[in-house]
């Protein structure tokens, strides 16, 4: 075990506030070195990374492949078109075959929740859920802590507003846990008919209505919609979402004064976020994806320090 | 075969409220005498039963048995195994076998292979529709004459509620039982309860309200048609509540849950544990406990295990995919026990609800300790303490939540038709011979 104290990353759920505040401070000490011109340092040289994306995802995937490269280790990487899962092996077999290769750290997307946990049971090596069904998407959250820290100074305190899909998010799930645990105010608004059954079990607090969720938020933090939810019955139109639970200019002023606007894209400009709103002064989403490299070094450095 | 004489046991026959101290004779396969001091005929073997319940032996009314179709889960030989193991004498076999009941032939075959494996009794349950796919409906009277004891999509629901109302009238005309798979199938789209730990795990959930609607569907429809229904695996504090409703209204309508609905909650999914996927998911505490209420006043009328056998390759996979379902032949006395010893249910409600109600239900034979009546006899140590691991299970699969685990209270002897079946402690391996 390395001196971090977790062998896997697989949520939110399962790290301590000060598993968070390590983490945090190690993406901070690390983000310095993508600035440099020579962008790379050794302490994961002779390391491998195996990057299994049973999902397409075309931004996290680079994100962490950057991560791994800026640390020296070696990576590899598998998609959901080239995986022999599509010709049908179990991810038991996926496991076990990946296992055979001896890597140090395995960095699972995959469209079934729990399907790290079920990976981290077969494995040797360190498991980092890079998004899980619509369970966790645990580094999204992390980055985003980082964002919030590095723009406001602190989390414990802060309130955060989560507007769009909840019910389906992976990024809102991890983001409701996270904030809360880090002593925010997590409050999550959207129709209905895309809230999770029982949001009090994750340590949110429910409205309906955007203006509530908005007035005296510290950060708000907008979802993507997806257009199918309008195919299951979930949503009539994306016009209407976007008339009641989009973020316009307008409606942001609700906000704190110099709130930040966070979004995990990609953007549905128009939709769930007005441009001048993604590209104003507020919006941090930039800063998201710099971060996103940070803290997921973090996480590799953190989880493969022995030895 | 000798005489049995099984002495100074704890006799419990809920149909005729005995619960007494004493011995039981058995001879010619049947129940011979029951009560204090019976002297040894000529010849018999006699054995000791102090600190043990002996009553009718336990009849399960929802197994799964897997045979013919799906063999390297369970067969109709290891199922009765298993079956006789967990002190029950008979079972209901559901339909949805590969291919379904859904035949005189197939019902046959089943009453074939049960007689040759002779561990329990097996009394098939015919699909309502062909090929269950709820479209048209099976030969009730010409699977009734076949053998089977009653009609059941089960493992899904009947979709239609127009084809519901025809089964159930169709049932009438032909005396026969219905036994509804109570579930809304528009609204159980998730992979467990919906609610507090689907929301923590992420997994989608269904809701209560999927098995409610359904029960409140049918026990209209049970009165609109006058024939009768039993509702299997019910699980919500609703499903009881409308099923308690429609008791006192006078419809008629019969109940069972299963021991998993009363010993366990949602929370044994975390860690996405496949072990405790089931249909319908296991619910919330409030659920669990009112379906123990609904044992203690009568408004379910039995305990049957849904005894659903997979093997390792459906459950050791992502969750999503799992496949529903959990033993439970074997697990069901020891956790039945649980409510006893916690004072909701007494011995004789134990073999009620395990043994006489659903015998009764089903209108077979059993359920009593009647002299004269096959001796099919169940003797329960509720002491005896039983780790649930593999070695241990007579069934061909595993799947059940309590793998690991030991429970306390076991049936120690089953006697099906005087031979015994099962005898934990070879007390009467002479008269196996
Ligand atoms: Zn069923």
């Amino acid at each position: 075990m390395n001196p971090f104290g977790h062998r896997h990353i697989l949520g939110i759920s399962q790290l301590a506030p000060g598993d968070i505040t390590t983490i945090l401070d190690t993406a901070d000490s690390l983000k310095e070195i993508l600035d440099r011109p020579i962008k790379k340092v050794p302490p994961l040289r002779g390391r491998t990374v195996v990057h299994l994306f049973l999902e397409p995802s075309t931004r996290t995937r680079l994100s962490f492949e950057m991560a791994a490269k800026r640390l020296s280790a070696d990576t590899v990487g598998i998609s959901a078109a080239t995986s022999s899962l599509v010709k049908g092996e179990t991810l038991v077999d996926t496991a076990r075959n990946i296992e055979a290769m001896r890597p140090d750290v395995l960095v699972l997307r995959h469209p079934a929740s729990g399907a790290p946990h079920l990976m981290a049971r077969h494995v040797d090596a360190a498991v980092i859920n890079a998004g899980d069904g619509t369970n966790e998407h645990p580094t999204q959250a992390l980055l985003d802590l980082m964002t919030v820290r590095e723009r406001l100074g602190r989390l414990q305190g802060l309130r955060v507003a989560i507007v769009g899909d909840i019910a389906h998010s992976r990024v809102a799930r991890s983001d409701i846990l996270a904030f809360s645990k880090m002593g925010a105010e997590v409050v999550i608004c959207g129709p209905a008919t895309l809230l999770p059954p029982d949001p009090a079990a994750l340590g949110a607090r429910v409205t309906l209505r955007m203006e509530e969720a908005l007035e005296g938020a510290d950060v708000v933090i907008m979802l993507r919609i997806q257009r199918e939810r309008m195919g299951q019955n979930l949503l009539p139109s994306l016009r209407e979402y976007a008339a009641r639970y989009g973020l316009d200019r307008r409606r942001a002023a609700l906000a704190k004064p110099g709130a930040l606007v966070l979004h995990p894209g990609p953007l549905n400009r128009g939709v769930e976020i007005s441009p001048e709103v993604a590209d104003g002064p507020c919006s941090v989403i930039l800063d998201q994806v710099t971060n996103g490299v940070a803290v997921r070094m973090a996480l590799l450095s953190l989880l493969v320090r022995e030895g | 075969m000798k005489p049995v004489l099984l002495r100074n046991a704890r006799l419990l026959d809920p149909a005729s409220n005995l619960d007494e101290a004493g011995d039981l004779l058995v001879a010619d396969g049947r129940i011979a005498a029951l009560g204090r001091g019976i002297p040894p005929p000529e010849g018999a073997i006699v054995t000791d039963l102090s600190g043990a319940w002996l009553g009718p032996g336990l009849v399960d009314m929802h197994v799964h048995l897997r045979e013919p179709g799906e063999e390297y889960k369970e067969t109709i030989a290891t199922g009765t195994a298993a079956a006789a193991a967990g002190g029950f004498t008979a079972v209901a076999a559901m339909p949805n076998t590969r291919p379904p009941n859904d035949s005189a032939a197939v019902t046959r075959f089943i009453l074939d292979r049960a007689a040759a494996a002779g561990s329990a009794r097996v009394h098939p349950v015919a699909a309502v529709t062909r090929g269950q796919a709820g479209k048209e409906l099976t030969e009730f009277f010409d699977l009734l004459d076949a053998g089977a004891v009653a009609f059941s999509d089960d493992g899904r629901p009947v979709e239609s509620p127009e084809m519901m109302r025809r089964a159930l009238e169709y049932a009438r005309s032909a005396g026969a039982l219905v036994i509804s798979h109570a579930e809304e199938p528009a609204l159980a789209t998730g992979v467990m309860n919906e609610g507090r730990v689907s929301t923590l795990l992420g997994l989608a959930g269904t809701p209560a309200a999927a098995e409610e609607v359904a029960v409140f569907r049918d026990v209209r429809l049970a009165a609109l048609t006058g024939a009768r229904l039993h509702v299997a695996h019910v699980s919500t504090a609703g499903a009881v509540e409308i099923l308690r409703r429609a008791k006192e209204a006078g419809i008629a309508v019969t109940a069972e849950t299963a021991p998993h609905y009363f010993s366990l909650t949602e929370e044994a999914v975390a860690g996405y544990n496949t072990l405790a996927k089931m249909n319908p998911p296991l619910r919330t505490e409030a659920d669990r406990e009112a379906v123990i209420q609904g044992l203690r006043d009568g408004t379910l009328d039995a305990i049957a295990t849904d005894h659903a056998p997979h093997s390792v390759l459906e459950k050791e996979c992502e969750f999503a995919l799992a496949a529903n379902g959990v033993i439970g032949l074997e697990t069901a006395v020891p956790l039945a026990l649980d409510l006893v010893r916690a004072d909701a249910l007494s011995p004789l409600d134990l073999f009620r609800f395990l043994s006489t109600a659903p015998a009764r239900i089903l209108g077979i034979e059993g359920g009593s300790l009647q002299v004269g009546a096959p001796a099919d006899l169940c003797a329960i140590d509720p002491d005896r303490p039983f780790a649930v691991i593999p070695e241990n299970l007579r069934s061909r699969s595993h799947n059940t939540p309590f793998l690991g685990r030991t429970l306390t209270g076991r049936a120690v002897l089953t006697l099906l038709a005087g031979t015994p079946v099962h005898d934990l402690d070879g007390r009467l391996a002479p008269a196996a011979r």
